[in-house]
């Protein structure tokens, strides 16, 4: 095995929103050697094939399309002064900071001072659901079929069904209206909004409490069988399926790199520095949650450029920090673990309902005492995260056990 | 000599009838292809399907079998033991990749214990001599996440576990590059014998041969029904299986088999030769040739068994889900006869253990021929063949400097989870048997078939198989 030994300051793994944000704020705050490392042969992450607008917030872009979103991420990368090397695979770790990879020009072991994942989340496809039945053709992930349109103009077919209610799941409407595919229904488990009767009218008719019992058809999807909560069932006949959020984080290198995950968001788990449980391995964006917005993926690579920073500096590195948990009906938090004394803790949570909530009321105990009780005036909806002030932390012992936020 | 492989809309070719024909392009008849390829035959391998080994062999367990609980004396014992030895030589030979992991098969309860030394016995009289019983605390330190309750265990340290797709393709391979015709899309719908010679109404039109070889997998029975035979029925027997994330791979060493009980084979957990773990199959009676769906009601049992064995295996995440069809005839052998005056043998009841014993099946159908009317020769040797390695325990082509300093599409991954190139894409493409879809490529690459199931490189796949496509 020949490979090309190299060293850098900082490596990020990931040209996607998220590794660009830290390498353009690194790069900025003058660390010499930024390197991304891209395996797509373009930089972007996932805006690269989101062909619609809803990228960026009007104050910071203006609302931008996704490409348009990712171009300039990359740009910002570069201006600043960060290497942008695309078509390169980091396949696995030799050493604690030390990458290897693969691509056209061969291999590589790059050795960082730091390195920071930025690899991504990916939607659960049909089998990780077990979702029964055949294995035809017309089955996909938004992300597959955003590529198989935007990218390669594949003809998808003529009537669809999508399963899932988060917000991708519009997208992935929109995509199939370009490729002049018709929706015919939308699939959700979960009950009706309230408020659904004000959904635009083009929409296809979403099914709440409805969950997809099998696919039929071969070679070619023929129907998507669902069951009502009522244990109605029914076949809706179409040729296309699109399975969209129930996000899984893109852990793979994190895991084979020892970095130890979250249990809930199933990404690796971190404190409010973006550290986790490797020495010098960070991680920023969708890899840490899955399912935010673009920008929040940069926002939280811009800010891992301080703590990178300071591990540079310092070469300090924190363990055995107490982990923040949540219970059922709540899915994840992140941060999700208590930086040790004298490290700044989150302003505030980022967490994940699997069911609707009024003004729940959030009780956060650690080792039997109470940290925190109090309502959340709000509705929290499962598919998109809320945010939780945590200024009860400071209560926390850092030396303690588990902080568990619980539904009262 | 270039190889001839037609498919749907090319002519059949005329001409004087095939010495052989063989239907189905399965292990098996591939198998058997590649042995005649080594006579001076002019042999046809018609199929039905738009590739080879698109029936039940590309949807087994992929366990390269000792046969150690085979019923002794069978013939399916005797040609899984000398087919489990040709495939393993042949996969040393061609890059096929092999892990011999060893099985143990888990007592769980005191009855199942108690099965265990019967077990051993069984496997001497099949003249396997390596098995040996394990105790409780062996056995859990053999295999550290094991569910708790394990009393004991049977290890038998020649099973392996083979990659299923490429022997066929293998196969097929080497009998067209020696000259073997290969029609696909070539459904044979009905069958005519007389003065000699065979004429095969297929869905592309006549085709005649002087011998033909039924290997139908799961439709044997139909074709030997079509030659006005009545002596199996094929009941398929369906297998559902769960395949999880490589990173469950360190979960388990060995192919960890339930003790047979009357109600079947079990539900086993199975290191794979792709860095996966296996979890099935489930055994179903049905009726049906074609259900090789999924059920909720099997995923559930399955999980529910693997709860049991590998606790830990439920928290991974799930790759793949699918099942195949045993060819189950209700009788516990294979069905592999010579009918000399219709010049016919039939190739039957090819049920669990066709993987293991396809070259063994091969040799002994050759060793029929004569008395089948046909006396095929001397054979020949054919020339090696090196196929494409898919084993993760081999140096995968994105790991090797020196190919992609000669070629750096060997240095582009296309598919991300499996890690396969552009280089390794192209040249199944372009190979004497190219695959017609997305789903024939994965079985020649593995593109495709990772964790995130095309999220990535669903798109880019298919665009490169249709631009490949004539
Ligand atoms: C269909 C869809 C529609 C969306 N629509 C919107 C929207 O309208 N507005 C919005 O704000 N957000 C939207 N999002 C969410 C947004 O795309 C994500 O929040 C954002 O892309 C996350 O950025 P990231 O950098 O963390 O990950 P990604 O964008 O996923 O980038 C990760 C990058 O890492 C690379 N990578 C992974 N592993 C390796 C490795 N081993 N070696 C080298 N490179 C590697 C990947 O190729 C990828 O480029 C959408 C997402 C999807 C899927
Ligand atoms: C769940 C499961 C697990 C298994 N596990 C193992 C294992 O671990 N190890 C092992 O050794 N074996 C295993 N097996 C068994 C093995 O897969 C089979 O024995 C083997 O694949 C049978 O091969 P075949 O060529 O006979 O049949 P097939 O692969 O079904 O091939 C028959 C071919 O004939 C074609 N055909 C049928 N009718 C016609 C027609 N009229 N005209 C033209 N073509 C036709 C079909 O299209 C098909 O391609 C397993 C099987 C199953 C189902």
């Amino acid at each position: 095995m020949t490979r090309r030994e190299r060293t850098v300051d900082v490596l990020v793994v990931g040209a996607g929103p998220a590794g660009l944000g830290a390498a353009a704020g690194l790069a900025a705050s003058g660390v010499r050697r930024v390197e991304v490392l891209e395996r797509d042969r373009d930089p972007g992450g996932i805006p690269r094939h989101c062909h619609h607008d809803g990228f960026g917030t009007r104050r910071t872009t203006g609302g931008l399309t996704g490409p348009a979103y990712a171009r300039r991420c990359a740009a910002a990368a570069e201006a600043a002064g960060a290497t942008l090397r695309t078509g390169i695979t980091a396949t696995g770790w030799a050493g604690p900071r030390t990458l290897d990879t693969t691509g056209p020009d061969g291999l590589e072991r790059i050795t960082a001072r730091a390195v920071v994942l930025a690899t991504g989340a990916r939607e659960r496809p049909r089998s990780a659901r077990l979702v029964p039945g055949t294995r035809p053709a017309g089955v996909y992930t938004t992300g597959e079929l955003q590529q198989a349109v935007h990218l390669h103009h594949q003809h998808i077919g003529t009537r669809a069904v999508i399963v899932g209610d988060e917000p991708v799941s519009l997208a992935a409407a929109e995509t199939l209206r370009t490729a002049g595919v018709r929706v015919v229904a939308r699939i959700t488990g979960l009950p009706p909004e309230p408020c659904a009767a004000l959904r635009p009218r083009d929409r296809a008719p979403l099914l709440t409490r409805t969950t997809v019992t099998a696919l039929t058809g071969r070679p070619r999807l023929t129907g998507v069988a669902v069951r009502h909560e009522d244990g109605r069932t029914t076949t809706l006949p179409c040729d296309t399926v699109v399975f969209t959020g129930d996000w899984i984080p893109d852990h793979e290198l994190a895991r084979r790199g020892g970095v130890v995950l979250d249990p809930g968001t199933r990404g690796p788990a971190h404190d409010a520095a973006y550290r986790t449980g490797a020495n010098g391995v960070f991680a920023v964006g969708s890899l840490l949650h899955g399912g935010e917005s673009a920008e929040t993926a940069t926002a939280e690579g811009r800010a891992v450029t301080a703590p990178v920073l300071r591990h540079l500096t310092t070469g300090a590195w924190p363990a055995g920090r107490p982990a923040l948990a949540v219970t059922e009906p709540l899915q994840w938090v992140a941060p999700n673990l208590v930086g040790p004394d004298g490290e700044p803790l989150p302003g505030r949570l980022t967490l994940r309902t699997g069911r609707r909530l009024t003004a729940p009321l959030l009780v956060v105990r650690q080792d039997g005492a109470v940290l925190h009780r109090g309502r959340l005036p709000r509705t929290l909806r499962p598919g998109s995260s809320f945010r939780l002030p945590a200024g009860w932390l400071v209560r926390a012992d850092r030396q303690g056990g588990t902080v568990q936020i619980t539904v009262g | 000599m270039n190889p001839t492989v037609t498919r749907a809309g090319d002519p059949l070719p005329g001409g004087p009838p095939y010495d052989v024909a063989v239907v189905g392009a399965g292990v098996v008849g591939t198998a058997i292809a590649r042995e005649l390829a080594r006579h001076r035959l002019r042999t046809a391998l018609v199929e039905a399907s738009d590739d080879i080994g698109n029936g039940t062999s590309k949807a087994n367990t992929a366990i390269l079998h000792t046969g150690f609980d085979a019923v002794p004396g069978s013939l399916e014992a005797r040609l899984v033991r000398e087919g489990q030895r040709r495939l393993t030589a042949y996969a040393a030979g061609t890059g096929i990749p092999v892990e011999r992991v060893g099985a143990l098969l888990v007592a769980w309860d005191e009855e199942q214990l108690a099965a265990l030394p019967a077990l051993l016995a069984k496997a001497e009289r099949n003249g396997y001599h390596a098995a040996r019983l394990l105790d409780a605390q062996e056995t859990a330190a053999r295999e550290p996440h094991l569910g708790p309750g394990a009393l004991g265990a049977l290890e038998i340290p020649d099973e392996a576990v083979v990659c299923p797709w490429t022997p066929p393709l293998a196969f097929a391979t080497q009998a067209v590059r020696a000259g073997v015709h290969l029609h696909l899309d070539c459904p044979v719908r009905h069958l005519a014998y007389d003065d000699g010679v065979h004429t095969l109404t297929t869905g592309r039109g006549p085709l005649r041969a002087r011998l033909l070889i039924n290997a139908a997998g799961l439709h044997a029975d139909e074709i030997d029904r079509k030659l006005g035979h009545d002596t199996f029925t094929v009941t398929p027997r369906r297998g559902q299986l769960i395949v999880f994330d490589k990173l469950a791979r360190d979960l388990v060493r060995h192919i960890l088999l339930p003790v047979p009980t009357a109600a079947g084979k079990g539900v086993l957990v199975a290191p794979t030769v792709f860095g996966n773990v296996l979890l099935g199959p489930t055994a179903e009676e049905l009726d049906d040739k074609t259900a090789t769906g999924s059920t909720a009601e099997g995923l559930a049992l399955l999980r529910e068994k693997g709860r049991r064995i590998l606790p830990r295996l439920l928290d991974e995440e799930v790759t793949a889900v699918y099942a195949g069809l045993r060819a189950a005839t209700g009788h516990e052998d294979y069905r592999i006869r010579a009918v000399p005056e219709q010049r016919y043998i039939a190739v039957g009841g090819i049920r669990s253990t066709g993987l293991t014993a396809s070259m063994a099946i091969a040799a002994h159908v050759t060793s029929l021929l004569p008395r089948a009317g046909l006396d095929p020769g001397e054979p020949a040797e054919l020339p090696p063949l090196t196929m494409p390695s898919l084993g993760e325990r081999d140096d995968r082509p994105y790991l090797r400097a020196d190919l992609i300093a000669r070629d750096p599409a060997y240095g582009t991954v296309v598919c991300h989870c499996e890690r396969v190139t552009a280089g390794e894409i192209r040249d199944a493409l372009h190979s004497t048997l190219p695959p017609a879809t997305a789903g024939g490529l994965a079985r020649r690459t593995r593109a495709g078939n990772g964790r995130c199931q095309g999220f990535h490189c669903g798109a880019a796949i298919r665009a490169r198989v249709e631009e490949a496509r004539p």
